[in-house]
């Protein structure tokens, strides 16, 4: 996935000039995560640099760049170290157009790389996105495999409309379904691992449903799509999991069009639960599909605590807690 | 188009990367004892001169020369040179420690150890450190037990942080140590907090702020100095430059300030520039500051400046981005040989003792370590329990956390 982040910059750089990246060891090095490697010797310093340590200086620059007519992608280090930049994002980036009626607008994209599975404990771990979601005026997106991630960051970079990028890093070399005693299984083994050269965009907006069933609805993004799909052939389960893909916009119609059909729903984030994204979901489920349920929505989320380090697999909800909220609304 | 001609974009680079030579001849440094050293309550403006020059007290000899030498006794420079090799064998032990499997990360200070060992000495009982990851030594020169810092980095069933930490994240109010943050430069300006409530208490303590040259350009950094300085707070303010923040180089942090102690010119605070080197350069401007701090004459600023001589943590390899053999063109040499050159020279050490102090140390900090392994290491053996992971995130446990405790079956 690294790889196909990479080649969406270096597609975008190459096809428009006003694209710049930049952020913390971005430039020479290309990014503690390898997400921007080669793009400074290939593009020049002026394209592709490095930064001081200051995510409020990252985001409060791009904005000035893109009001100028740049089309900034940068990157902050790690999500859990957005908020220094947070008031940027959320008083400057997000309202620009509206408050001067579009006479200046900030298309820009800022990639973090996001979740846990890493032993990074609670600076490392962090799933931001309803920090975002909750914005008007920002439009947040995590992809879930190489193939999208390449086509949603070359739709989020052409936008004319800011947008959150979150990259979740155990994804980044190879699909993970939360089963952490098993090897990792290369992207090269996987269907979405398949890369297209060149220029290809995935809609900002649209979910894609990654295992059809009849039975539940599972609303899934990030790393939780591929533990929503063990948990569902651990179970047996007749589960549909969708990919959301983008959190907002979001694809109202391929939810509604679920649920209506199995009746039943399941959502699954790593992110805390009080106040997490699950629960505007649930909320819209409730609003559209009330007659069609027949269980309560159930959610399987990360605990409302800080992400523990030493107890990283308790703190996950991995496939065994996703099995038995899969059950629990089965038999409801 | 104006006479000025079009723009360009600058991007400050190092002078060599790798495949280069090492070059530090823009690292300009003073002979040993040239610097002068003022009465404490100089006004800062009649030393800006300070901010841009390197107070140093060892010589290339190892004789301790000049105005800031000859404040610590023999047997405390033979316990500061103690304490670095401590730090330095713990490093080593707990960066194979890591290799092994036995925890998920280390960060070490190797080349550093003098900055954090030396300031360390300077402070006094009940004054309180907000350190970056890269301050053991604050913790070891303070007498705080290597086996708690172990069970911390294994995430063991006597962490006493209950594996919540990621490893080496230490926190002990005891040892004036405040519970680091992943999160760079907060500590900063939550060190001036700290201080100033210990003047409006009309205390006698004072505080000490840590922070990296690369995270000098969080806007903590600059909150910090204009807090420090309005109040006049009673606190040290310490800048660790190692010369690399990750694949990083100073410069980038550093801009067009001639030297990072300069950035508390304008803010008015005395900024002094010091050999972090060398321990006994590090140890008297330490204790200056501190004493400046503590005779409520306000704010030191501090730039140590040293080499990061290992990878920025063990997630990283520096040979990406510098060259292999920077770390021995370093032109101030290695704290430890430094001390122990001028321990030799003052005939209260020699080569055999000194190995025979490394085996010693080296055995010390195994036979610690098997204790603390035989209490866990991070994937195997006794640890926190799930049920450590919801506590303390309040004072009393709220029902929702309670009822999502009971759900974990836990
Ligand atoms: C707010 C924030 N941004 C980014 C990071 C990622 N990060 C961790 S250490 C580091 C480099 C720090 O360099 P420096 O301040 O020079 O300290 P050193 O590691 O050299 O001691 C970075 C960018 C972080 N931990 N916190
Ligand atoms: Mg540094």
């Amino acid at each position: 996935m690294v790889e196909a982040i990479r080649d969406a910059m270096d597609v975008s750089m190459q096809r428009d000039e006003n694209v710049v990246v930049f952020g913390e060891d971005v430039g020479y090095f290309g990014g503690v995560f390898r997400c921007t490697q080669g793009l400074q010797q290939k593009f020049g310093t002026s394209r592709c640099f490095d930064t001081p340590i200051s995510e409020l200086g990252i985001v409060g620059v791009a904005v000035g760049m893109a009001a100028y007519g740049l089309r900034p992608c940068v990157e902050i280090q790690f999500a859990d170290y957005m908020y220094p930049g947070y008031d940027q994002i959320v008083s400057e980036v997000a309202r620009l157009r509206y408050r001067s009626n579009g006479e200046f607008t900030a298309p820009l994209v800022v990639r973090m790389p996001t979740g846990g599975g890493i032993f990074g404990g609670q600076t490392h771990s962090q799933s931001p996105e309803a920090l975002f979601v909750h914005v008007a005026g920002l439009k947040t997106v995590v992809p879930s495999n190489p193939y999208d991630a390449k086509g949603l960051l070359i739709a989020a970079i052409e936008d004319n409309d800011p947008v959150i990028f979150l990259e979740p890093k155990r994804l980044y070399n190879g699909p993970f379904d939360g089963h952490h005693d098993r090897p990792v299984t290369p992207w090269s083994r996987h269907a979405q691992g398949e890369v297209p050269d060149g220029h290809y965009t995935v809609p900002l907006g649209k979910a894609a449903i990654r295992r059809e069933g009849a039975a539940v609805t599972v609303l899934a993004y990030g790393t939780m799509v591929f533990v929503a799909e063990a948990a569902a052939a651990e179970t047996g389960i007749d589960a549909e999991v969708i990919d959301l893909r983008t959190l907002l916009p979001y694809d109202l119609e391929t939810i509604v069009a679920s649920v209506q059909k199995t009746g039943r729903c399941v959502i699954v984030h790593e992110a805390t639960l009080t106040g997490g994204y699950g629960a505007e979901l649930a909320a819209l489920v409730q609003e559209h599909c009330f007659y069609s349920l027949e269980a309560p929505i159930a959610r399987v989320t990360g605990w409302d605590t800080p992400y523990p380090h030493a107890q990283e697999w308790d703190y996950f909800p991995g496939p065994a807690r996703v099995g038995r909220a899969l059950k629990a609304v089965m038999e409801a | 188009m104006s006479d000025a001609g079009r723009l360009s974009f600058h991007v400050p680079a190092p002078a060599v990367r790798p495949g280069g030579t090492p070059d530090f001849s823009d690292v300009k440094i003073p002979p040993a004892g040239e610097v002068r050293r003022p009465e404490v309550d100089v006004a800062a403006e009649e030393i800006r001169d300070l901010a841009y020059s390197i107070i140093r007290v060892l010589n290339r000899a190892g004789e301790a020369i000049g105005p800031w030498a000859g404040r610590l006794s023999k047997d405390e420079l033979l316990e500061g040179l103690r304490h670095m090799m401590t730090l330095r064998a713990f490093d080593a032990r707990m960066l194979m420690a890591q290799r092994q499997g036995k925890t998920s990360f280390y960060m070490q200070h190797m080349g550093e150890e003098a900055v954090s060992c030396a300031f360390r000495k300077a402070l006094a009982p009940g004054d309180m450190n907000f350190p970056t990851y890269r301050q053991a030594g604050l913790l070891i020169a303070g007498g705080y037990p290597m086996a708690k810092m172990m069970a911390q980095i294994y995430s063991n069933e006597l962490d006493p942080l209950k594996g919540r930490q990621l490893p080496i994240m230490y926190s002990s109010r005891e040892h004036g140590f405040f519970s680091i943050s992943g999160n760079l430069a907060t500590q900063f300006v939550q060190a001036v907090g700290w201080a100033m409530a210990s003047a409006m208490k009309r205390d006698t303590k004072i505080a000490a702020g840590w922070i990296g040259d690369g995270s000098t350009a969080e806007s903590d950094f600059h909150a910090a100095l204009v807090f420090a300085s309005t109040y006049k707070a009673p606190v040290v303010l310490n800048i660790v430059n190692n010369q690399w923040a990750i694949s990083t180089f100073q410069g980038i942090a550093r801009g067009g300030s001639g030297t990072f102690a300069a950035r508390g010119l304008g803010f008015g605070m005395p900024a002094l520039r010091v050999d972090g080197n060398d321990y006994l350069a590090v140890h008297a401007v330490a204790k200056w500051a501190v004493e400046r701090a503590r005779r409520n004459l306000g704010p030191t600023l501090i730039e140590y400046v040293t080499y990061r001589v290992g990878a920025h943590s063990t997630s990283d390899d520096p040979t990406a981005y510098r060259p292999k053999t920077e770390s021995d063109a370093w032109p101030l040499g290695d704290p430890v040989l430094r001390l122990k050159q001028h321990l030799i020279r003052l005939g209260v050490w020699s080569e055999e003792r000194h190995k025979q102090a490394e085996a010693e140390i080296l055995a010390t900090v195994i036979e610690t370590q098997r204790e603390a392994e035989a209490h866990g290491t991070l994937h195997s053996g006794p640890h926190p329990s799930a049920r450590d992971m919801f506590e303390g995130v309040y004072e009393a446990m709220p029902p929702h956390l309670r009822r999502q405790r009971q759900q974990a079956g836990v």
